[in-house]
């Protein structure tokens, strides 16, 4: 086994390993992977190439359209009949697949252990299949009872020229209830990522803004881009409550269609994933006057800040002692832990390659504990969320996104917040950031090689080079990485642990690092006698 | 409640499909293909089925599942995937370095008429594909069948491209297997080798899907039925396919192609159906049945005749795929359990004429379906109306299980909380006592469970 990079004096210069993955490439293909990979420096931001379409047979880890509308965007909203429009596949591998949990009280509508589905047959592709999405809704209604139903596209809805915008149009007249339709076709855009942008469009449109509920509570927020994974918005929940912050909504992990249909009455918009869900934040505040800052709860330093910021803003007295007060109660309980994991952690190397998301920001909770990220990279982020919102202007639409609408949203005149814009205004000139994002680059050391849509070949060979002590990524990695001796700790799914948000998040994240950093597992994989000279033995059995 | 929605009243539906007893077809295709040595499965496709069903088959099984994909963009989906195939393999062969590429469709590429066939020819006339290596593929629609056609179909192109009548017989019989575990696959190999019947077992997801951990990683484990194994299938004196819905396909295309006859049999689960596979490769290899196996099934009808009274009586209710449930119905009814509801998503008339010869006697109050609607919601409602005392399938049916306190013995495809299937066989009179097994523990931890502090037994 090779020793474990020496990392004392910064990390090792990884042109040499760019080299080597590069050259395994044909000339075209090369030529396109270089610019996906990028040795940091902070210093100078260099620019990385992201959301282009994936390259054919490079085995990829990305998914489609469909799984970013359906599966990460709307999945998680309990009590809607999310109706997939298409062969039974696509509404079969969503089903629980994703661990968005959700707490309905008794007697309230869940529908997310179901698994909804028109279940398109050959005729359907011959003929069309309006006349089946209609009765499925139907009977969907007739059973459920719902309050509202959203219809995803899967890839031959598109091509057969199936309109599920007039089909919704036609069954909300119908039926009275709302009924919108998203245009995901798994081939549209590059990854999931159009599939978030096209989810936003529809929601904006058809859900936020539908019930103008009076102000309740004193400060009221929404939390953007956080989806429940393993219980993480519950202890966002927790905290908010606790600080006498209201929490309108969040989208979308634990909500419900009520809550987004009254979010455009917060007061301030908190973005979690800036990925899946800039577009709203953006849009809200065209329309509402909302604003928005970026905030992280992954890590308990990083929790402290986002929950600090969100008090500086509303700037009052008794909020900002309850927050302070919460602070100081959570780290004491937080550094405890740490006191005792962090020997067992510091100086450890990580490297991780998740969505559009958690690749940066766990690298927060890894810092808490003395371990380094040596590389990562998103399957499917943009170049804001690698180089940071200000490239925004500089980014070129390509072809395969170009298709993917940015709709024309204009001033709500008589909901527009007015006030809040004045707020925003004042905040701006003490240094107060909005609507501003670093993204991951400028906050990871020099050197460390920074992946886009990292393939197979490319992740063998970063496990060579780097031999990590943890690898963070998703199901499909796992069992590969652990192959080569690796403990892989899944990102999306946290190996069905959690939460890992917030203090008790943070808390919950150490103890597993320490098992997984810990563990003596690993030095089992080889048989003792497998040390020792062979043994030719004399009393051998005939068959 | 985890499934508060699901009331007892059934609601005729034609167009809405709940908690399927199945999915599509590539991820069937996937699986056989990986039962090929050397072979990477490859979707012609957008990149989200290749990931979806990578990640179904690795949650199973909890080891890696490699798979390319063409990754289809809204231009392709246009003027057709010729050109991301082409890409596709050139990139494949030269970074991935398969011997093998097998390539399978989606809904999109059947949808827009990519010719599989074609592009492959193509990229053959091309010198595209390197010397000594091979592309093949089969047309899995997902919008026909289940994940059970697109296995059948995967095993029917495999047959296509490689088997090959040389007019020199071999002294060895073809068994293609139906869609069952690796574990399986080892258990079916034991078997003939107890038997002492020289074969070719195709596919084979032994030693691919269940790879030791040594702190290395094969792309391409040592695991898989060989291409020379495969050529010779067309010289052996006779196939069995096990599990028509599975295998039947592909049976034919070896008489078709090379006049290899063939019969298919049930999947040898449970009593019945092994002694008819054990009878049928005795006669189509001419082999006698050695006392070892006598010896297993024997142990297995002393296990049944033992613990009678726990499974006399005992309502089932069972979901999954028709070459599963046909012999597990049969092998639960020698039993004198009964079971009462079966469920498969998965289309084909045999399953009624099939079901009805094993139930109208015996349990005649059982109620089956599948295809269109025949889905988990469907088979919730019966037991609501009235319920069942276990549940047989895969992990899907926990949601019922917790809600209708319901013991559960996990079968089937998917398994994504448990372990076991992939190390313990459930086929051959091995198996049969496996399933048993995993019947009468959760029948009893019921009964140890629930019953009176007074009548808690010690032995049972």
């Amino acid at each position: 086994m090779v020793k474990k990079k020496d990392i004392t004096n910064g990390l090792p210069d990884p042109s040499e390993l760019m080299e080597e993955i590069i050259a395994k490439y044909p000339p075209k293909i090369a030529k396109k992977r270089k610019k996906a990979l990028v040795a940091n420096n902070p210093d100078e931001g260099p620019e990385i190439q992201a959301n282009v379409r994936t390259i054919p047979g490079i085995i990829t880890q990305r998914g489609c359209t469909y799984a970013g509308c359906k599966g990460v965007v709307l999945g998680p909203t309990r009590d809607i009949i999310n109706l997939v429009h298409g062969p039974i596949g696509c509404s079969f591998y969503a089903w629980l697949t994703r661990r968005n949990q959700t707490k309905p009280a008794e007697g309230e509508d869940n529908f997310m252990t179901y698994a909804f589905s028109t279940d398109m047959q050959d005729e359907n592709i011959v003929f069309g299949g309006e006349a089946k999405l209609k009765d499925a809704i139907r009977e969907a209604y007739a059973i459920f009872q719902p309050k509202a139903i959203g219809i995803f596209s899967t890839c031959p809805v598109g091509l057969i020229g199936d309109d599920v915008h007039s089909v919704a149009r036609d069954m909300k007249a119908e039926l009275g209830i709302n009924i919108f339709g998203f245009s995901c076709e798994g081939y549209r855009g590059v990854s999931q990522s159009a599939g978030h942008h096209i989810a936003n469009n529809g929601v904006f449109t058809h859900v936020v803004g539908n019930n103008d509920r009076p102000r309740e509570g004193k400060f009221q927020v929404n939390l953007l881009g956080e989806y429940n994974i393993g219980g993480d918005a519950f202890e966002l929940e927790r905290l908010f409550e606790e600080a006498g912050i209201t929490l309108l909504s969040t989208f979308s992990g634990n909500s419900t269609i009520k809550s987004m249909e009254y979010s455009h009455t917060a007061d301030l918009n908190m973005v979690m994933c800036h990925r899946s869900i800039n577009y709203i934040a953006e849009m809200m505040e065209e329309k509402y006057g909302i604003p928005w800052i970026k905030v992280n709860f992954i890590g308990a330093e990083s929790t402290a800040k986002s929950l600090k910021k969100c008090a500086e803003y509303f700037d009052d007295d008794e909020l900002t002692a309850k927050v302070d007060a919460i602070i100081a109660r959570e780290t004491t309980k937080v550094e405890a832990i740490k006191a005792k994991v962090k020997p067992k952690t510091e100086g450890k190397l990580a490297m991780m390659f998740v969505g559009g998301s958690r690749a940066h920001h766990y690298q927060d909770l890894f810092r808490e504990l003395g371990v380094t990220t040596v590389s990562a990279g998103y399957e499917f982020a943009h170049r804001d969320d690698y180089e940071g919102r200000h490239v925004i202007p500089n980014i070129k639409i390509d072809a395969d996104t170009r298709n993917i609408e940015d709709l024309t949203v204009t001033k709500d005149e008589e909901l527009y917040r007015g006030d809040l814009a004045e707020k925003k205004k004042a905040l701006l000139e003490k240094g107060y950031r909005f609507s501003d994002y670093d993204g991951m680059m400028p906050e990871m050391n020099k050197n460390a090689l920074v992946v886009d849509d990292v393939n197979h070949w490319e992740t063998e060979k970063l496990i060579e080079f780097y031999k990590p002590d943890v690898f963070c990524a998703g199901i499909k990695e796992k069992y590969v990485v652990q192959k080569y001796g690796v403990p892989l700790k899944q990102l999306h799914s946290y190996d069905y642990g959690g939460p890992y948000a917030g203090f008790e998040g943070a808390i919950n994240f150490y103890v597993e690092m320490e098992r997984m950093l810990g563990t003596d597992i690993w030095k089992l994989v080889d048989a003792p006698w497998k040390h020792e000279p062979e043994i030719v033995g004399s009393f051998a059995i005939n068959e | 409640m985890l499934l508060r929605h699901t009331t007892d009243k059934v609601v005729e539906r034609k167009a809405l499909t709940v908690n399927p007893a199945k999915t599509c077809q590539p991820v069937g295709a996937m699986y056989a293909a990986l039962g090929i040595h050397g072979c990477l499965p490859h979707s012609h496709g957008s990149q989200g089925c290749c990931s979806y069903h990578r990640s179904a088959l690795t949650r199973h099984y909890k080891e890696p599942v490699m798979a390319a994909t063409s990754s289809f963009t809204e231009g392709s989906s246009v003027f057709g995937g010729q050109s991301n195939l082409m890409q596709a393999i050139t990139n494949i062969f030269t970074i991935y370095e398969p011997e093998i590429i097998a390539v399978h469709s989606t809904c999109l590429s059947e949808t827009i008429g990519d010719d599989l066939g074609q592009i492959v020819n193509k990229a053959r006339t091309d010198d595209k594909v390197p010397e000594g290596k091979h592309v093949i593929h089969a047309a899995t629609p997902s919008y026909v069948g289940s994940h059970v056609t697109g296995y059948a179909n995967m095993l029917e192109g495999i047959v296509k491209y490689f088997a090959n009548n040389t007019d020199e017989l071999i002294n060895q019989i073809n068994l293609l297997a139906g869609w069952v575990e690796p574990s399986d696959m080892r258990e079916l190999k034991r078997l003939m080798k107890l038997m002492k019947v020289r074969n070719v077992l195709l596919p084979d997801t032994s030693d691919v899907l269940d790879t030791p951990m040594n702190g290395h990683y094969e792309m391409y484990p040592k695991g898989g039925t060989t291409i020379p194994e495969m050529a010779s299938m067309g010289n052996s004196l006779h196939t069995i396919g096990l599990g028509e819905w599975a295998t039947k396909l592909a049976a034919i295309k070896l008489d078709n192609q090379c006049k290899v006859n063939f019969t298919i049999e049930d999947l040898p689960i449970g009593l019945k159906a092994t002694d008819r596979f054990i009878q049928a490769l005795s006669r189509v290899a001419s082999v006698s049945v050695p006392d070892s196996i006598n010896d297993e099934r024997g142990r297995l009808v002393d296990v049944i005749t033992d613990m009678h009274q726990y499974l006399y009586g005992k309502r089932v209710a069972l979901w999954g795929d028709p070459d599963q449930l046909i012999p597990l119905t049969e092998f639960l009814v020698d039993m004198d359990m009964k079971p009462v509801y079966i469920v498969s998503g998965t289309p084909g008339k045999q399953f009624d004429k099939r079901m009805k010869a094993l139930l109208e006697d015996k349990v005649p109050e059982a109620k089956y379906k599948n295809g269109a609607n025949a889905d988990m919601f469907l088979m919730h409602q019966w037991i609501k109306e009235e319920p069942v005392d276990l549940l047989i399938g895969n992990t899907y049916g926990k949601y019922i299980a917790r809600d209708e306190n319901i013991p559960f013995v996990r079968m089937g495809f998917p398994i994504l909380d448990r372990i076991g299937h992939s190390y313990f066989p459930t086929i051959g009179y091995m198996g049969g006592i496996r399933i048993l097994e995993k019947i009468l523990s959760v029948v009893m931890e019921r009964q140890d469970t629930n019953c009176p502090e007074e009548a808690f037994e010690l032995t049972m």
